[in-house]
Parts: structure tokens; sequence; C-alpha cells
């Protein structure tokens, strides 16, 4: 059980290299072994989907994966999407349309929308809720989240530099 | 910018971008140097004996520092503080049990702690948990409200000889005339069940002691951070100033987290000062599902006597409460339910009695809406049959009964939760009626457009009810604002945030007065080094009461700049405005000074000041409410339901509502919008099923549903403003509001679409299944 194994992963564009229990949750290691602490656990089983994170470029639940099968891929949490104070696009349409409250679901949110814009252009709303389904937001009715992704794909992949990120 | 350009303003929030980075703290982000890990043993009986409980073993698993169990707590352990006493209502019983730390003799409900492992890391506490050997005998378990009251049932606590908590009984005029003379008795019973709160974020604490200072820090999930740092001084034998909470950022409140004292909060802060180590416990989601406050069960027979031509003439109500194991929260929730039951209506007689049930289940105290959507379920139930019945529409018998825009005062003649008189201080409900009718289109659709629907065999159907929410109760809150020689303005209040906006709202209120850059007003919130009187968050009083001390903080300072400027600039006090971030002659800008460079002066090194001047740009100042004020609106959804699955689809969603003056109306609409999806929750997907052992058997976000993006629609608000009288904004709370009237809202839509085929809803909440059954009962009837 406390066997500790060798893993190697590129978390934000920096190579990590830690030796790790195999039972030690992805989740975990990334906010407490890396201190990436941006990722949040809301249920760990799979469900509230604030832990999203993208692996390989795509939304997976941090909270349903070992660290160990991480071993060699690329992952990419919340702390990478802005540029400095620059917010990244989808981070600012959420800002200005409202969409988060205690912001506690957010990051999650926000790694399930890079790979669902780059697909999805121009969604409909009904695409976006699809989208959005398989997070649980408490405080925010979900609208205002709805109504930031809609703002987001409009600004597309270069939006107007944030100017009000504090 | 100029004076008064922030107040009604859609200001974007201050504190989004922390948030939205992952650079916003929250308690399980906290990492000390040296931290050790708690896991928590608990009970997976509902009600048993405790004979034995051996954690030797625990203790030998190597990275376990140490395992507590109640009798190693020493004088430690002792049951929690009753944290609402009973309102002075004349006849009233309470008998008070609170929770204790960890369990000594007899468990009462699934989830209690037995015992408390620390361990150099969390997987290794959890392991040592399987280490430990519980003997618990088993009791039958108290399950149900109605057999908790018969003779023969098990008790819940031995020492009353019952397990009635509370018995409370408030009256107006004589029911009784008031059914005599009636024309029509409506007499039905109702069902309200239990929900989780299910913030996001679950509970945690991390204790920090530094023996060298004797200073104690705490990060804490709760909403009330200063009670908190004052109830663990007393109990650690610490001063107050030798103890620090920290609420950082919180993943949602909604209620649970003004609970106080967990055992977590109790236990870990002092295992910290034993170990000399800092301890971080953080729930799990199934712990979270046992060890927080729920919501409430509760079962009402309810009575409404009326007129021929559809007038109130009295409501009769007897109903169980569902406090659950123990009631540390005194009689808050069933009094809510008992006061807003009166809604907007003319009651001239009322009769209301309520029993609160101790039961084997998790402890009840406030979850968003505290009891008031029982009130508003009965009271709107009702109505809606008594329309049917004498053939009066629905929204024409709630106009016939409304409290007028002109009778306030309005004085219900009953105690409510702040031990005030229920007076409502201002309103105007017919306005929000009349304009939630015409936005939804209420007229074409009940003539049009749903016998059209209906002809082609589709049931659709309409709801509009009434609400009325006590909000912004006291005692009190306060602020301190003080304008630093930076020019920066730092706000400092004692109440938790958990997602309101408080940072922005608050920083809005203070820059309305100095006239400086609302980003230039930095609010810190929750950290009692900063502010350390106060009570909470709770009882959607926040913008009411904290930000009317926020308000007359600012005040106080701008008439400070007034002062100090008039003389250095040579002018009168009444010629100067301040905009801009500084102090002008009106008309003379270049007459003026920086807020900064004020600030400086009035902080002098040397020389000498008159007697009684005060330093700096700086004030504090306290508010507290002479009562809570009445927040209200009215609701009002189309809904469609597939007569073959019992699925529901919401098709458009209205709100009216009134807080009185918005502060921020994007702030309010969002508090609205997502308080709706909470009550769409508790109308048809959220219920905690316990079985007869008091076992709960959805524990989990697989099992107990809460509403996704696919489920809540995007709700159409107008606001209506009558200003509340009882503080200088004029602003009433809405963070609960969206919640309440959801469930009634919800079943009378759902019976509409249902019209004729004999289904009568009486229960919240439901579910597709729960409906099917309905459906299928009502068609067995009508064969």
């Amino acid at each position: 059980m406390n066997a500790q194994h060798p893993i190697e992963v590129t978390v934000n564009g920096t190579r990590h290299a830690r030796e790790v229990e195999p039972r030690l949750l992805l989740s975990d290691f990334l906010r407490h072994d890396l201190g990436l602490t941006g990722t949040h656990v809301g249920c760990e089983h799979g469900v509230c989907g604030a832990c999203t994170i993208l692996l390989d470029g795509e939304a997976v639940r941090s909270c349903l994966m070992f660290a160990v099968q991480a071993d060699g891929h690329a992952l990419e949490t919340v702390e990478n999407l802005a540029t400095g104070e620059t917010l990244h696009p989808i981070q600012r349409a959420f800002h200005e349309a409202h969409a988060l409250q205690c912001g506690f679901c957010t990051p999650g949110i926000l790694m399930t929308l890079i790979p669902f814009l780059r697909e999805h252009a121009a969604p409909a709303e009904s695409e976006i809720r699809e989208a959005l389904s398989g997070h649980l937001c408490r405080c925010t009715g979900y609208a205002n989240i709805v109504a930031a992704v809609a703002r987001a794909a409009r600004y597309g992949p270069k939006a107007p530099a944030a100017d009000d990120a504090r | 910018m100029t004076f008064g350009s922030y107040m009604g303003r859609r200001v974007l929030r201050l504190e989004d971008a922390r948030l939205l980075t992952g650079r916003a703290p929250f308690v399980d982000d906290v990492d000390l140097p040296g931290m050790l890990h708690v896991a928590f043993l608990r009970s997976d009986d509902a009600h048993g004996l405790l004979r034995s409980i051996d954690a030797s073993a625990a203790r030998h698993r190597p990275g376990v520092l140490a395992v507590y169990t109640a009798s190693d707590l020493g004088d430690y352990w002792r049951p929690g503080p009753l944290l609402v006493p009973p309102p002075p209502v004349p006849g009233l019983v309470f008998h008070a049990a609170t929770q204790v730390p960890l369990v000594r003799d007899k468990v009462r409900h699934c989830g209690e702690p037995l015992a408390m492992v620390v361990a150099e890391s969390r997987y290794v506490a959890e392991d040592a948990l399987e280490d430990i050997v519980v003997d618990v005998e088993p009791l039958p378990a108290v399950a149900d409200l109605e057999a908790a009251l018969l003779p023969d049932a098990p008790l819940v606590h031995d020492q009353f000889g019952t397990n009635l908590a509370a018995q409370v009984h408030q009256r107006k005029g004589d029911y009784a005339s008031a059914k005599a003379a009636a024309a029509l008795v409506v007499s039905r019973r109702f069902h309200y069940d239990r929900g989780a709160a299910a913030a996001i974020e679950n509970r945690g604490v991390v204790a920090s002691w530094d023996a060298r200072a004797g200073e104690l820090t705490v990060w804490d999930t709760t909403q009330a951070p200063i009670p908190i740092r004052n109830g663990l001084a007393s109990m650690l034998g610490l001063g107050e100033s030798h103890v620090r909470v920290i609420a950082p950022f919180i993943g949602g409140g909604f209620g649970p987290k003004i609970m106080m004292f967990y055992p977590e909060e109790v236990l870990v802060p002092w295992a910290a000062m034993r170990l000399g180590r800092p301890l971080k416990w953080i729930e799990d989601r199934r712990e979270n599902f046992y060890a927080t406050t729920q919501e409430r069960g509760q079962i009402h027979d309810a009575e409404l006597a009326m007129s021929q031509d559809g007038r109130i003439l009295g409501v009769r109500d007897s109903f169980l409460h569902d406090t659950g194991a123990y009631d540390p929260y005194g009689l808050t929730v069933p009094i809510n339910s008992q006061c807003t039951l009166l809604g907007p209506y003319v009651v001239p007689h009322y009769d209301s009695e309520f029993r609160a049930v101790f039961t084997n289940r998790p402890i009840v105290t406030p979850v968003r809406g505290a009891g008031r959507q029982h009130g508003v379920f009965v009271m709107e139930r009702l109505l809606d049959i008594a329309a049917r019945e004498l053939g009066i529409d629905r929204v024409e018998i709630r106009r016939r009964n409304y409290i007028q825009p002109d009778a306030f005062p309005y004085d219900h003649e009953i105690l409510f939760q702040d031990f005030r008189p229920l007076v409502y201080d201002s309103g105007n409900y017919p306005a929000a009626l009349e304009k939630a009718a015409l936005m939804i289109g209420y007229e074409d659709f009940v003539r049009e457009e749903q016998p059209r629907l209906r002809r082609e065999g589709r049931h659709v159907g309409i709801g509009l009810v009434s609400y009325i929410e006590g909000t912004g109760i006291g005692p009190y809150e306060g602020a301190r604002v003080t304008v630093e020689p930076s020019g920066m303005v730092r706000v400092a209040t004692g109440v938790g945030t958990q997602g309101q906006g408080h940072f922005t709202t608050f920083a809005q209120l203070v820059a309305e007065q100095l006239g400086v850059d609302v980003a230039s007003v930095q609010v810190t919130t929750g950290d009692t080094r900063d502010f350390n009187w106060g009570t909470g968050t709770f009882a959607s009083r926040g913008a009411v009461v904290a930000g009317s001390a926020c308000h007359a903080a600012a005040l106080k300072v701008r008439a400070k700049v007034l002062a100090l400027a008039a003389p250095l600039l040579g002018a009168q006090e009444g010629d100067l405005e301040l905009r801009g971030g500084r102090v002008a002659v009106r008309g003379s800008p270049e007459r003026g000074l920086g807020l900064g460079e004020l600030a400086r002066k009035a902080n002098p090194l040397r020389g000498a000041v008159t007697p009684g001047t005060e330093p700096g740009l700086e004030a504090t100042c306290y508010f507290g409410p002479d009562r809570g004020n009445a927040a209200s609106g009215v609701h009002a959804m189309r809904v469609e339901v597939d007569p073959e699955t019992a699925e529901v689809k919401i098709t458009r969603y209205v709100v009216v509502h009134d807080c009185g003056t918005v502060i921020n109306p994007m702030v309010v609409e969002a508090q609205v919008q997502g308080g709706v999806a909470h009550g769409i929750g508790n109308a048809f997907y959220e219920q905690l099923i316990f079985d007869d052992n008091g076992q709960l058997m959805n524990a989990s976000f697989m099992d107990y549903l809460l509403p996704t993006a696919l489920d809540v629609p995007t709700v159409e608000l107008a606001h209506i403003e009558t200003p509340s009288p009882l503080n200088p904004l004029g602003v009433k709370g809405v963070g609960e509001a969206g919640a309440i009237p959801t469930g009634a809202a919800f079943a009378q839509a759902v019976e509409d679409a249902l019209a004729g085929t004999g289904v009568e809803i009486t229960e919240i909440p439901l579910s597709p299944s729960r409906l099917h059954q309905l459906m299928v009962r009502a068609r067995g009837g009508a064969r």
C-alpha cells in the first residue's frame, strides 16, 4: 500500500518528477503535492465536477484518477488559464456575466469549457447546457454561466485584452 | 465619476479575478509546515448504546499520532452551547439537548462522531479508522415524526421522558369564531421532507497553535467566525484576542455553516494545542450527508376558513417539526414556518401550534429559507384549494386578501424568530402580483393557450404564489472604514462571506459616500484579526445589517474628511465635494486634496492637535435594527407535464421581487436565480431518504440529485422597490428569497397542468416517480 511509485507529469508546462503512493488521487496530488489548489474537490465520486482538469487537452475529473495514471501525461489546471494579470477570455466572460458566486465550482467548469469551446465555436444554448450538466453549482442557478459561455464563444480564442483583472 | 454613482449600479464583482484564477484561498488550501491530518470515526447506527471502543490498534499504526475518544477529552467533553434560546412565548415548552463532541454513552444519529484520529496523512488517518473496534448495542430508532410521540416510542433523550423537544402555541384573535362564520373550511395534511444544503465545498477546520506567542489560529468554513472565536477562547481558556478565526473564501454556506459548534470545530483546535502541530480536517461528501446539519421535515394539519366571496377569515395550523437528534438552534426554523405562513395576507384569526420532535436523524438547523418555505407551501396550497372550491380565480383570491400598501407598519400580532413582534415594515403586494401576472401572461394562458393546448392533449399548467421573507434581523453588525495614505480605502466587517458579493456591494456603499473609485475599496470579511465584533451571515441580513454599518462608517469618515479639509482649503464644509478620490471646492477642482494626502495629514508625527481629535481618516460604526424587515415577492411558473412519464418541464419562470433599495441589481438578480434553483431542487429532485432504522439511503451525489443546468430555467425578473424604513439604506434582504416559494408555485403549476385528473399535491418534494404514483392513484380513484 505504501510503496512509492515514480511518476513524471507535465503540469501547466512544468515537468514534475515525484514518488507517490499508488492510491494517491490525482486531485490530492495536484492540490497537496504540487500546491495547485485552484483545482477544488467537492464530492470525490465524480459527480460535482469541481475537480475537472485537462489531461492531454481533454477534460477529466481528477478525483476519479490516481496520480500514477497521469504518469507521462500533460495536465492543465485553472492556474494556467490567465496570462499574468490578464484573464483568459472564458474567465473574462464569467466575470462580465456574473457567472460565479462562491466560485468553488468555477475552476472545474472553466476547464470543461476549454475543450468544449474549441469544438463548438458557436454553441446553441442547448449545447451549452448539455456541456454544463456534468457540473453542480449550488449558487448561481446556472443562468449566468450559460450566458457567460455564449459570451466567451463570441470572443473566440482571441478576446479583447481584459483590462479589469483585479 | 460623481457622488451618487454606485447605488443601484451593476458593478462587476471585485472578488472575481481571485476566484477565476484559482488564487482565492479556501480552508482546504491552507498548508502549514508540519501539518497533520484528522479523520473521524462515525457511527453506523442511528441509535444505540456505546458499550466499548478500543482504539489501541489504531494508536499503534505507523503514521498515527493520536486517537481520541470521549474518555480522552476529560473536562473538555461537554455538550455544545444552546445557540438560540427560545422566544418568550407564553406557555412555551422547550427541552434543550445540544450535540456532544464525541459520543460518550449513547449514539443518537448516523454519522455521530465516536473517535478522532490524527495522522501524518488523511489516507493513514482513514486507514486507522478501520482499526478501531466499536461495540454499539443497537436500539430501535426514532425514525418517524408521529410515532416518535406515541407513549411506547423509544427515547432519543431519556432524561426528558418524551421525544417532544418543544411545543409552541401562538394565537391571534379567535379562530373558532372565524370557523363558525365560514362559508368554506378547507382542511388538509401537508408533508414537507428533508433536503441537504449541499454547498459544493464541504466543511473544514484547520488549527495552528503558536505556543510561544500563546496564540491559536483557526481557519474554519463558518458563516460566523467571530462567535466561533469567542466560543473557542472560552472553551480553551484563552483570551479572545489570543484566538484568531479566519473564514476565508467559503464555497457556499446556505445555512449549515452558521451552526456552531460542530464537534470538529471543538476538537481540531484542542488537539492542535495538545499536539503542538497544525491540524487539518476536511469533511468529505459522505460525511457531509451525516455530519452537517440539514433542513427539516414537517407535517402540517392545516385549516383555512373562508367567506363565500373568497376572503380569509382565519387559519388554524398544527404541525410537527423534525429537529433531529439535538436542538442547538432552538426554535428558529419552526417559528419561521409559523410566522411565514401568514404571508402577505390579512388573516384576522390565527391559531398555530407546533411540536418539535427529537428523532434519530442528523441535526436540523436553518438551510436557505429556514422553515419559511413550509409556511408558504401550506398557505398557498390552502388558497389554491379554496379558490378551486369557491370558483374564484387563483390570482383574484390572492388579490382579495393582500395587506394593502397603505397598511404599514402591519402587525400580525405574534412573535417572530428575533423575539420581536411580527410587524411588516413596508411592501406593495398588489403591484407585485399584477406585474408577475402580466409578465407570465396569466390571463392569456388560462383563457386561450391552456385550453387550446389541452385540446391537443398537452398538459400545461401555471402557478402563481406570494411570499414574505422576514429578513435583516439583529442583533447587530459593525464595520470599520479606513482611508490609507495610499488613497486605498479599507473596509473591515465581521460577517463571513460565502459568495454573496460582499466584497463588491460593501465597496459600493463606501465608494458612494467617499467619492472614490469602487476598485480602490478593499473589503475584508471573516477575519477576527481585522474585525472582532459581530454575529455572522444568516437570515438574509448581510446587506441590511453589515451594509448599514458600512454606510454609517463611510458617512462618519466623510464627515471627518470635510471637517479636516475645510480649514486646509480655506472653504466651508458645505462648499466641498468628494469625487475622484479627492476633496475639493465645488466648481474649483484645483482647490483640493487627495484623500490619501489628507489621511497623512490626519496622522501627524509631531506637533499638537486639538484635544479630542481622532487620528487618521477612520471610523467604526455599528448597526442594529429594531426588528427584521419584510422582503416579499411573487413567483410564477409555467410547466408542461408528460402524462406518461410524469416528467415536468418548467417552460417559464417569473419572479417579481421586493428587497427594498437595490444596491447592485446584478448581484440581487443572481441571488434570486440561485435561490430558485435551490427551490426547484427542493420541489422536484432533492429528498434525503431515511429508512426505519434511521439509515440515510442516498448519501451521495449519485443518489441525492441536485438540479443541473438542464433543469433550471433562466428566471425572468423584475424589481419592486419599497424602501425599508428600518435602516438608512432602505434595503431588505434577498439571500434566501428565491428558494422560499418555489415548491408552492411548482405544486400549483403541476396540479393545474393535471387539472381534471384528480391529482392534488400536498407534499414536497415531489419526484417524477412520486408524481407518477399520485397520477396513477388519481386514475384508480376515478375508476
